[in-house]
């Protein structure tokens, strides 16, 4: 006596009405003969062969298959077209414990989304990605695909796709088994139940590979298009066997999952108290600084060559002036070139809050070079300050409105044993001339802008040896 | 798998069941099936597609019409068990 057992049904995962669908709830939105449908229940009967329904984040593409999340009863997330592999990553990362497999299509992973499942295959993320090439993009209508085959006619190539227009076929699993991170990439396809079969095998291999830890995985899915491709149902898959497959070869393209190492779930982040010391910004942030009362508004402008430690000289006086209680801004402005370009930046220091750390009209310049002085002597506001690394100032960029400072800085740093710390030497007579910052201030702040030790002696004899230039009191060693 | 045991013993190996509203008529199950045991029905359902139907045949229950349809619970596949 035998009694006839429910062997092949509809798979637990997917839920018993799809809600989208106002009164057809009991069918997916796709075409006849559509190989979403398949790779669907695919996945489908996979996860629940592998008990992990509870754990599934399934993400979701733009494409034909974008309604994804109302068949699947598992947890989901619709993305953007395209960055499928980037939120999958970011998912994985953050619930370690979740099995998170993405869903593409071949014009959102291999033409809007090429470069995110590149680079997440690249970093080995540990999650699932299923891609469905139909050569084609489906949702919009019939356009070439990069996965289109030579010569087919799309809306895109009505005269056939051509190698010189549109580029050759692109094998995105031999392109993903190129690097060196993937743990399992196969190519499978739907052209008839052997391969159907196949490709079970493959998704499941796949999700294993992620349950164990071992890092990126991929099956790319050969899919009938029916509707677009403009052949019945039963030609459609001859065409995945004969066509597609022909083109794209089937099997695995990488598979270590036998010798590959369980990845770490995630690389731990550094405790938050960590950071200064890691990022080296606690050094001399210690000492207890000098309050500070009177009303200051510092606007720099300061202008030389590339190389002549302009940007560090501004970054060192807006550090100093932090530390001491003042609200301040940097923002450097430079050409490409690391050296012999010219550079310039701006500074603020205020008592109050910086409304922008734009100077348009310095209350301070600093020109390292004549160019500099030339360029922005007109802008300095009536009143103002200017220093000028030279022993003269030009006959034509004299302003009798404001105080000029002509001082060879390099020369003067040249004495001191090296021509580089001439900026600091500026600083130095910036500081006694305003008396902005006392110089011990800027003593405090100059290991963490001037990272290596054998600078920051000279650094601080260059400090003084500026200081004493306009105020000669100050000694000029500490 | 859904529980759906059928209760009454018949002396065949398998049966298919197929719900018509569900079937979109592609005919990939009827492509599929090497005992040439189903055909689209000449009638049409609510949709307007012709479903599939094994008009009450037994077959040997292999699944393969399962694997080849793209609804997920158009076709069940049942299988004698001793
Ligand atoms: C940023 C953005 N660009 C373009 C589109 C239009 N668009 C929607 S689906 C799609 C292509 C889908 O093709 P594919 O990924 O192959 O999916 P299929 O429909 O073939 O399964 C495009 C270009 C969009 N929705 N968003
Ligand atoms: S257009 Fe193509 S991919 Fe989209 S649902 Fe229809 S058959 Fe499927
Ligand atoms: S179970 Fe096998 S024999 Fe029966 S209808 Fe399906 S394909 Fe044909
Ligand atoms: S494969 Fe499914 S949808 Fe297509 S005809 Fe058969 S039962 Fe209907
Ligand atoms: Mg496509």
């Amino acid at each position: 006596m035998s009694e006839l057992k429910c062997i092949h049904g509809k798979a637990d995962c997917f839920y018993e009405h799809y809600e989208r669908k106002g009164e057809a709830q009991h069918q997916t939105h796709y075409c006849p003969g559509c190989g979403h449908g398949i790779a669907h229940k695919l996945l489908a009967e996979s996860i629940d062969e592998l008990g992990i329904r509870d754990r599934v984040i399934l993400v979701s593409p733009v494409g034909c298959s974008v309604f994804l999340y109302y068949y699947f009863d598992v947890g989901n997330v619709q993305v953007a077209h395209g960055r499928a592999p980037a939120v999958a990553t970011a998912l994985k990362r953050a619930h370690p414990e979740a099995i998170v497999i993405s869903y593409q299509g071949d014009g959102d992973l291999a033409a809007i989304g090429s470069a995110e499942i590149l680079h997440a295959a690249n970093r080995g993320e540990n999650y699932t990605s299923i891609f469905i090439n139909n050569a084609i993009y489906g949702m919009t209508g019939g356009q070439m695909a990069p996965t289109t085959l030579m010569g087919n006619r799309t809306t895109t190539t009505p005269f056939g796709r051509n190698v010189f227009n549109d580029g050759y076929p692109l094998h995105v699993s031999e392109v993903i088994a190129t690097l060196e991170a993937p743990t399992y990439v196969e190519r499978a396809a739907l052209g008839n139940t052997k391969q159907i079969l196949q490709a079970k095998k493959a998704i499941k291999k796949a999700l294993e590979t992620q349950m164990k830890g071992l890092g990126f995985s991929m099956v790319e899915i050969l899919s009938p298009c029916p509707t677009i491709w403009k052949m019945d149902p039963v030609d459609a898959q001859k065409h995945v066997r004969e066509g597609l497959a022909a083109v794209y070869p089937l099997g695995a393209k990488r598979d270590r999952t036998k010798e590959a190492e369980p990845r770490p779930a995630h690389i731990p982040a550094p405790a938050l108290e960590e950071l200064p010391r890691i990022l080296k910004l606690d050094k001399g942030s210690d000492a207890a600084m000098p309050a500070h009362h009177e009303t200051v508004d510092f606007r720099v402008k300061v202008a030389g060559f590339g190389g002549q430690g302009v940007l560090l000289l501004g970054q060192l006086l807006a550090e100093a002036g932090m530390d001491y209680g003042l609200e301040v801004s940097w923002l450097p402005s430079y050409g490409p070139e690391m050296r012999s370009g010219t550079s310039n930046c701006h500074v603020r220091l205020s008592n109050k809050p910086v409304d922008s750390p734009f100077v348009s009209s310095p209350n301070v310049l600093i020109a390292l070079n004549e160019p500099s002085l030339r360029k922005f002597i007109s802008t300095v506001e009536p009143g103002g300050l200017v220093f000028y690394n030279g022993t003269a100032i030009p006959a034509d960029c004299v302003r009798a409105d404001l105080r000029m400072h002509p001082i060879p800085f390099f020369a003067v740093a040249d004495e001191l044993g090296s021509t580089k710390v001439g900026n600091i030497v500026v600083l130095g007579a910036l500081l006694s001339a305003t008396g902005v910052l006392p110089l011990e201030v800027v003593d405090h702040a100059l290991p963490r802008v001037v990272k290596a030790e054998k600078w920051i002696e000279i650094d601080r004899q260059a400090l003084r040896r500026g200081a004493s230039l306009l105020c000669p009191e100050v000694p000029v060693h500490v | 798998m859904p529980a759906c045991a059928i209760e009454e013993a018949i002396d065949i190996k398998g049966y298919v069941e197929i719900d018509p509203e569900e079937c979109k008529g592609c005919g990939l199950c009827v492509a599929a099936c090497v005992q040439k045991v189903l055909s689209l029905s000449p009638q049409l359902n609510r949709y307007g597609y012709h479903p599939a139907t094994n008009e009450e045949k037994p077959c040997n229950g292999c699944g393969l019409c399962f694997y080849a349809c793209p609804e997920p619970g158009a076709i069940r596949v049942f299988k004698a068990i001793d």
